[in-house]
Formats: C-alpha cells, sequence, structure tokens
C-alpha cells in the first residue's frame, strides 16, 4: 500500500542566470513500511525533492507542478495552516549537520518538546516525561541532565540523535533523512544508521533515506532511486540494482567506488562532470558522459522503461 | 634513509578556562607519534575526530611547530630550522588541502596561483613561470584557458585540480594530502585518485595520505597508520589492512558500510570519542573496547611488530586475534 505519493513534481530556482531545474518530473511511490533511499550527487535534485515533499522551499525556489498524495490529499494544495499539522507531525525530516540544523539557543530538551506542545493536548510536565523516554531510545545516557543542555555541549553524534529524538517526537508515519550521517566520524556513523533502522523496525515508521553513499543504501534500503540532473534514471529493488545495474550512470558509479582490501589498478571512472543544469543540453543528460552513448541519445530524453522485477531505468542502450 | 622520519612528535593546544579556571588546560592533539615514510611511497594517515591527523600533516610542514619530538626530512632536522634554511625547506614539502571552497585565494587569478609559490622562490622569470604553469594545468588535466579565470569559475573538483597543480608548482618531493577527496561527489573522487596516482608516478613524488575514508586509503597507500586520541593504534600495509590486530582498526573496517546488499551482524562499537581535554588513562582506546581488561586501563600498550611491517599496539592483540 502506498503511503505517499509523488506525481510529475517539478521545483524549480528562478535566479538571475535563468530558471533552474532542480526537479524535473519526477514521479514515485513509498510503500508503508519499506525503507526508500534515493541516491546521487551533488546537483541531483534528491535533496530539493525531499524539501518539496514538505514544503520547506523558500524563493528563489518554486514549486512549479505536480502533486505529492499523502492520506488521500495532495500536500501541494493544502493551505499553509493543514501544512503546519504535517511538518513534524506526520512527516518528520532529519537534516544533514546536526550543528547548523538545531537551533543554538534553544536547550536540546525544548526543541524536542516543541514538536510535542505543537501538535498533542499534552502538558508541559507530561512532554517532559515523554523527552527523557526518548533520549533514552535515542541512546543519550543521562537524560534528564541533558535536557538542559544546549547544543554546542554536545558532540556530533550527540546532536545527531537529538535530531532524531525531535524527529520521533510526535510519532510521524514518514520519516525523511537527509544524509544522515555525512557529517560524522565512521564509528558514529555506524551507530546513527544502527539507531535509526531501529527505531523505524520498532515503530513501523516508512523512511526515505537520501544519500550519496551507496555502501549506506545498500545496508539500509530495500528499494532505490538513483537521480542524476534532476530526473530519475533508474528505480530498482536494492538487491537487483546491485547485482545488475542497468544505467550506466549507476554501473558508472559502483564500478568507481574503491573496494575495501583490495589492491587494483587505476579506478574505473566516469568521465566529465555534471551538466550544468541552466544550460542541459536536449536528449539524456547523462550522454555527453556516456561509454555507450549512441546518436539517438542527443536526441530525445528517453522514458523510465520497466525492465521486469521492479526494476525501471531510464536508457535506450541497455 | 627514509625520506621523512618523525620521531615521538607532540602537539597540544592550550585553552583558557573561564575567570577563575585552576591552571592550564590542553587539548593533546598528537601525543607521542613516530613513523617514517620510503622515497615513493604513501603513507595513510587514518583516524577519526580528535586522532591528530591534520595537526600531524600540518607540523610536517611547520605550518605549526611540535611541542616535542623531531622531524627528520632527507636526513635533515626540520623542526628547528629557521629564515632561509626554512624558507627552502618549504619548496620540498606541500600541502593539497580538504576544501576545494576554502583553499583557493578567490581574489587570485589561477595564473596567479600557480606562479605564486615559484615567484616567492625566484625560480625562472614571468613567462617561464607562466609557461611552467600552464603545463601544470595539462598534467592535472585542465586547459590553460584556465589561467586567466578566478576559483568561482570552476566546480569542486576543478578546483581541487588546481589545489594539486598549485601543490606542484614548487616540485616538492612530499606532497600531504589532508582529505583532498572527503568533499567531492563520488565519481569526481575516483578521477581525483586516479589523477593523484598518476602524478606520483609522473613526478616522482611521495605522499603523506590523510583521511577518514578507509576505502581510499587503503587503495592509495603501501603501509597504513591507524590514529585514535593523537596516538598509534596500528601501522600495517595496506595489503594487510583484513589481516588487523587491533580491535579500534576492526571497528573501523566494521562500520564501512560495503556496497553489498545485506544487513551486517557484526557488533556496533559503542560509546563516544573521548574528549582530547583529558585522554583515558593506559589505552587511550580502552573506553571503547569491546574486549578492555585491567590492565589495558592502567598501562600504556606499546607499537610492537607481530608481522614484517607490521605493528600493533594492543596489550591483547593476540588473544583478540591468534596468532
Amino acid at each position: 500500500m502506498n503511503i505517499l505519493e509523488i506525481q510529475n513534481l517539478v521545483t524549480e530556482f528562478d535566479l538571475q542566470s535563468g530558471t533552474l531545474r532542480a526537479v524535473d518530473e519526477v514521479s514515485f511511490a513509498v510503500k508503508k513500511g519499506e525503507v526508500l533511499g534515493i541516491v546521487g550527487e551533488s546537483g541531483c535534485g534528491k535533496t530539493v525533492t525531499a524539501l518539496s515533499i514538505l514544503r520547506l522551499l523558500d524563493f528563489p525556489a518554486k514549486i512549479k507542478s505536480g502533486q505529492i498524495l499523502f492520506e488521500e490529499k495532495n500536500l501541494l494544495q493544502m493551505p499553509e495552516k493543514e501544512m503546519l499539522k504535517i511538518r513534524g507531525n506526520k512527516i518528520a525530516m532529519i537534516f544533514q549537520e546536526p550543528m547548523t540544523a538545531l537551533n543554538p539557543v534553544y536547550t536540546v530538551g525544548d526543541q524536542i518538546m516543541e514538536g510535542m506542545l505543537a501538535h498533542r493536548n499534552i502538558s508541559k510536565k507530561e512532554a517532559r516525561a515523554k523527552t527523557i523516554e526518548l533520549l533514552v531510545q535515542v541512546g543519550i545516557p543521562d537524560a534528564e541532565r541533558r535536557l538542559s543542555d544546549y547544543p554546542h555541549q554536545m558532540s556530533g553524534g550527540m546532536r545527531q540523535r537529538i535530531m532524531i529524538a525531535i524527529a520521533l517526537a510526535c510519532e510521524p508515519e514518514i520519516l525523511i533523512a537527509d544524509e544522515p550521517t555525512t557529517a560524522l566520524d565512521v564509528t558514529i556513523q555506524a551507530q546513527i544508521l544502527d539507531l535509526i533502522q531501529k527505531v523505524i523496525r520498532e515503530r513501523q515508521m516508512t523512511l526515505i533515506l537520501i544519500t550519496h553513499d551507496l555502501g549506506v543504501v545498500a545496508q539500509t534500503c530495500d528499494r532505490v532511486l538513483v537521480m542524476y540532473a534532476g530526473k530519475i534514471v533508474e528505480e530498482a529493488p536494492v538487491a537487483l540494482l546491485f547485482r545488475r545495474p542497468k544505467h550506466p550512470y549507476t554501473r558508472g558509479l559502483l564500478e568507481s567506488m574503491p573496494l575495501l582490501g583490495k589492491r587494483q589498478g587505476l579506478l574505473k571512472t566516469i568521465p566529465g562532470s555534471v551538466p550544468n543544469l541552466l544550460n542541459l543540453p536536449e536528449g539524456c543528460r547523462f550522454a555527453d558522459r556516456c561509454p555507450r552513448v549512441a546518436h539517438a541519445c542527443h536526441l530525445k530524453i528517453p522514458e523510465l522503461r520497466n525492465r521486469g522485477e521492479g526494476q525501471w531505468v531510464r536508457c535506450i542502450n541497455t | 634513509m627514509p625520506l621523512l622520519e618523525i620521531k615521538n612528535l607532540v602537539k597540544r593546544f592550550p585553552i583558557k578556562r573561564g575567570l577563575w579556571g585552576r591552571g592550564q588546560e590542553y587539548v593533546h592533539a598528537v601525543s607521542g607519534v613516530s613513523f617514517s615514510i620510503e622515497e615513493g611511497k604513501t603513507l595513510g594517515l587514518v583516524g577519526e575526530s580528535g586522532s591528530g591527523k591534520s595537526t600531524l600533516g600540518r607540523m610536517l610542514l611547520r605550518l605549526l611547530n611540535p611541542d616535542a619530538g623531531e622531524i627528520i626530512f632527507e636526513g635533515e632536522k626540520i623542526s628547528t630550522l629557521k629564515s632561509v634554511s626554512l624558507k627552502n625547506f618549504r619548496k620540498k614539502i606541500q600541502m593539497i588541502f580538504q576544501d576545494p571552497y576554502s583553499s583557493l585565494n578567490p581574489r587570485m587569478t589561477v595564473a596567479a596561483i600557480l606562479t605564486e609559490g615559484p615567484a616567492i622562490h625566484r625560480i625562472g622569470d614571468k613567462s617561464s613561470r607562466l609557461q611552467k604553469a600552464a603545463e601544470l594545468l595539462q598534467a592535472v588535466g585542465l586547459s590553460p584557458e584556465a589561467l586567466l579565470k578566478y576559483p568561482h569559475e570552476f566546480s569542486g573538483g576543478q578546483r581541487q585540480r588546481i589545489g594539486v597543480a598549485r601543490a606542484l608548482s614548487l616540485l616538492p618531493k612530499l606532497i600531504v594530502c589532508d582529505e583532498p577527496v572527503s568533499a567531492l561527489d563520488v565519481s569526481i573522487q575516483a578521477q581525483m585518485i586516479n589523477l593523484l596516482q598518476e602524478l606520483k608516478e609522473k613526478f616522482k613524488l611521495t605522499y603523506l595520505f590523510i583521511s577518514h575514508d578507509l576505502k581510499v586509503v587503503s587503495y592509495l597507500s603501501d603501509q597504513i597508520v591507524v590514529l585514535y586520541l593523537g596516538k598509534i593504534m596500528e601501522y600495517l600495509p595496506a595489503d594487510r589492512l583484513m589481516e588487523t590486530r587491533h580491535p579500534y582498526t576492526q571497528a573501523l573496517l566494521e562500520a564501512v558500510p560495503l556496497p553489498i546488499p545485506g544487513k551486517k551482524t557484526h557488533e556496533i562499537l559503542a560509546g563516544e570519542i573521548p574528549s582530547t581535554l583529558k585522554l583515558p588513562s593506559g589505552c587511550v582506546f580502552h573506553t571503547r573496547c569491546p574486549y578492555v581488561q585491567e590492565v589495558c586501563k592502567q598501562k600504556i600498550p606499546v607499537l610492537r611488530e607481530l608481522h614484517p611491517n607490521h605493528q600493533v599496539a594492543c596489550h591483547l592483540a593476540e588473544e583478540i586475534f591468534g596468532k
């Protein structure tokens, strides 16, 4: 059963130098209880997609068209008053940099309680008790004392746990995690990923995980979307994506990762770099970097084609 | 004779503690580190926050001065060099920095950036320096047209290439690479890694490669030093990484999410990295080590050789890993 459906989402930035289409006709559905990964490099549109779902974008960004269906309503048509009841309550988000995402002048306790008090009919005392419980669940030792700590008094890993606690405070149905471990040390990353998976399982939540790290995708996701220059280029269940990636970009990404413990010759790289979104070519946006490019690739952007077993690929040459 | 040798390097940063702080407190960044690098090799330096890896890199360039210990380069003690000899030394060791957006002066053209070093050291004249700059750009895969442009006109990956060209401009013998690919996208990382390999051959370089990313370090390095809280935990050949004999290295390896679908069922290393203001007693890793015993809290383990070129600082290495 689909808990969220994004249909033909287009999000643009109105810049002096032109209109930049960060998300270009992106459509996908998220099943209840699944972990969906959105993977891609800088500028592919993954973060803007997530921010569009929660309508957290401000000028010069604009959601130009599309529908986002949640609980049988289109989030993009909702009046802001109703959207306020969704954010942090039904759909919550964890951001990449815990230091800049947390408010430095409020205690962590206050920040966790803020959502609870806004969305639920409970007293401050009850909220405080629930907050202590949450801190314990996210693995903060000495929870009661830490309620009155400020973000700067905590390490990166602890701040990320606070962000998770804030996101969980109202027991949302969907959690969107945007590069939740990128800014953390390796051993702390492993702890945070483990924690996120644990809370998802325990609360039967749906998780949309945005990352550039294919290793994280392999370890945590059920299904993956690969984005490039504003479009989805491949979609597949995770085991299938790694076993037989079909899009040349996906294959290039997988092949360019150095493997632990293996001495290899020069890495296989994807030549060139991502196209300028203000100056996109006609036809396939990956064409000028693609090892399989053919004349037809430059004429028209291919459609996403169904390759069976839940795998969809936007390429005419596979 | 190794190209570079460091012996018992120590660096601590004093910090003030409030109006009525009792005495001085220190951030103990590096607490007695020794290793050497042979000419033409790559030594990888791996560690997380607080490991001291960046501080070590900067001490090699004399951007920071050690509080104790020796740095010996080409047989000469460099920790006490001054004025003219220090200036001459600076040509021999250069650095590539982590952040391509803040490591290039935004008000200098690429030509100015690449000719600045040679100009300071009075190498050649204006036109020969420009000529060399154009050659360097080509060596790093950029067009000489870049000379007239400013850093903001380039992408992160391209800026990093300019940073590499700058490091090469004085034809150094050793380049300290301080997380040079961490800020880059995966596909650009791979290009940069290949470039660094090619340049090493072409310019006969020696690298000290600092990174938290084990995959990249193990790929590029001949030997690896694993640092934790300013001390060496393990020193081993890169191709023996999977044969680690230290619990911390093992934890680092297990924390790396591999691009192989399926759930991992290993133990996650618990706890936070302790503050460098107060290093744990005995083995600095003991507060998080799953195998900790009493001796670990009392006695600082000494680096000892278990295998040729493989040294470990752990009292229990044989017990945990067998022979």
